[in-house]
């Protein structure tokens, strides 16, 4: 992909954000924060490219600890949202 | 371009990984269907972790593990440890966390993924024909080259800023401003210097310009958040956020992957948009709120207070007026929550509501430290959540109250915000309390101030009852007379 391809998907992506992020409900801006804290660690993407490689030693050793990073957040984050959801209940009628 | 090009379904994997991550955000606009989004960005991150391990793992060119080596094999159950590893300690931290600590956990959570993007940044640079972004003349492509060094720049400063918000939030740390002097001036040289190394090292992909990038990051992410207070940790925990997605999207730019790029834009303008409503919230330029220093000379206002009447009540009396009432709006403050009422508060208006009382709450959006959080820990308490409103959703109903009960709470009733513009918290949007029927005010004693140390008209009103105890054992108090 060649760089204007990939600006006009992070453009893109910025007015979908802005728009999607104004839908939630304030209530649920913590779960936000939650969340989006654990779909960031994408990242671990990059990371688990460096420590797959061969080639460079140190590249590896830093790729398997941003691995390590990163899974901490993913797990940690997704959980930690569910069980903040699970805590939200309608009225019992 | 040297990249090599990635097979089709990989491209798409990545995309369809990357909508799941919209989907996710856009299943929190209703409690109703938040838990299905939340299961989309699991698949999404599932998707795109398995994708990556497929093409990237022991998979020599031609398909997918034909004829594994050893090695192979031992980078493959080396990963494999990394996440079983983060990934229990993430898992353990999530049951254990409490609903009052979610600030610092999120705060902490923002340094991981800061430092990942740091280490990914470095790795990328240490091995750049593994990323693909080696050049044909054996270099980086220059490109790549500032993407790269934007990507450790901004993670460098999203880790140590949440460091210190970590600290600061989790009272590790003094949640007072600590005022360097010249600070701007020193952040604003610190800034110039790494755009300054940033062509440096775009210009030699030189190891000290980016080693400098580093090093300097992390200092101006620490300088920067020092200097802010306590009270503005709201803004600050948003701002990293928003910093945690710019990192991540650097990091796509890197790499050309769409799902990192989505989610680098998403996360990027969650963040920055929670940090305009909880500016808003307290009627603060985000300017002045990353300039700092707010809080710093609050405690000096509460000595000149002049000495005026107010009436004090008991549990009883709360609880008659209470009992009596049509319509009751609790307006809990983070006080609260210290206090650790929260149960007992929803039992309250349990019994208020066997007793045909119409009871809602009121949460302004600061209620918290941190955006939402007050809603977090009502849910926590079994309050229903359609029985939570927000600042303007609420405020046209206090006319038509019967009793404004505020436990916990304190400037965001205060009606200086309204009609006082010399007071700290003038054009603050604050709940109309002083137009129900009857306030009554839940403090530990008439001697503290709010955050913003400023005095409260509230308190002095003919209709307030000033209810003087810890807010946990008055609402116990009032609990048992209802049930008298």
């Amino acid at each position: 992909m060649d760089f204007i391809s990939i600006l006009s998907i992070f453009v893109m992506a910025c007015f979908v954000g802005y728009y999607v992020v104004w839908s939630v409900t304030p209530a649920l801006h913590t779960p936000l924060m939650a969340v989006t804290n654990a779909i960031s660690s994408v990242i671990i993407v990059g990371a688990l490219i460096a420590a797959a490689a061969s080639g460079s030693s140190g590249s590896k050793l830093l790729g398997l600890a941003a691995v390590a990073l990163a899974s901490v957040n993913i797990f940690g984050g997704f959980a930690v949202t569910a069980r903040m959801l699970a805590m939200y209940k309608k009225k019992e009628r | 371009m040297a990249h090599v090009a990635l097979p089709a379904w990989v491209m798409l994997a990545y995309l369809i990984s990357g909508v799941c991550f919209i989907l996710a955000l856009r299943g929190l606009s209703s409690p109703a269907t938040a838990r299905k989004g939340n299961r989309f960005g699991i698949l999404g991150m599932g998707i795109a972790v398995a994708t990556t391990l497929l093409i990237e793992a022991p998979v020599p060119p031609g398909g997918f593990l034909p004829q594994p080596t050893i090695d192979d094999l031992q980078t493959l159950a080396q990963i494999l440890i990394a996440i079983a590893l983060g990934g229990a300690v993430g898992l353990i931290t999530a049951r254990r966390i409490q609903m009052t600590d979610m600030p610092q956990l999120v705060a902490a959570f923002h340094s991981l993924v800061g430092l990942a993007a740091v280490l990914v940044g470095w790795a990328a640079y240490l091995n750049p024909a593994a990323f693909g972004i080696l050049g044909l003349d054996g270099a980086i492509e220059p490109q790549s080259r500032v993407e790269m060094g934007l990507g450790i720049a901004i993670g460098a400063i999203t880790f140590s800023g949440s460091v210190i918000a970590f600290l600061k939030l989790a009272g590790k740390m003094s949640g007072a401003p600590i005022l360097l002097p010249k600070r701007h001036f020193i952040n604003l040289l610190l800034l110039l210097a790494i755009a300054f190394f940033l062509y440096g090292f775009f210009d030699s992909q030189s190891p000290i310009d980016i080693s400098l990038i580093t090093a300097l990051s992390f200092a101006i992410g620490f300088l920067l958040i020092i200097p802010i207070g306590g009270a503005d940790m709201p803004v600050v925990v948003s701002m990293l956020n928003s910093y945690s997605g710019w990192a991540a999207a650097a990091m796509g730019f890197t790499l050309h992957n769409t799902a990192m790029i989505i989610t680098g834009a998403l996360v990027g303008s969650s963040g920055a948009i929670l940090s305009y409503i909880m500016c808003k919230a307290m009627n603060r330029s985000f300017i002045s709120v990353i300039a700092g220093g707010f809080g710093a000379e609050a405690a000096v206002s509460g000595e000149a207070r002049e000495q005026r009447p107010w009436k004090r009540g008991s549990a009883e009396d709360a609880a008659f007026i209470l009992e009596q009432s049509e319509n009751v709006i609790i307006i809990p403050g983070y006080g609260m929550a210290v206090a650790q009422a929260q149960h007992v508060l929803r039992e309250m208006g349990d019994l208020l509501k066997k007793a045909g009382v119409n009871v809602k709450y009121a949460i302004h959006p600061v209620a918290g430290r941190m955006p939402g959080h007050m809603n977090v820990l009502l849910a926590e308490a079994n309050v229903p959540y359609d029985e939570v409103f927000e600042l303007e959703d609420i405020n046209g109903e206090f006319a038509q109250a019967d009793v404004a009960f505020i436990i916990g709470a304190n400037d965001v009733v205060n009606p200086a915000a309204k009609t006082d513009k010399t007071s700290p918290i003038y054009g603050m949007p604050v709940f109309d309390v002083e137009k129900a029927k009857t306030v009554m005010f839940i403090k530990r004693s008439m001697a503290g101030v709010g955050y913003a140390g400023v005095d409260n008209d509230v308190f002095y009103m003919d209709q307030t009852m000033m209810l003087l105890a810890d807010a946990k054992k008055m609402v116990e108090d009032i609990v048992k007379a209802l049930q008298r």
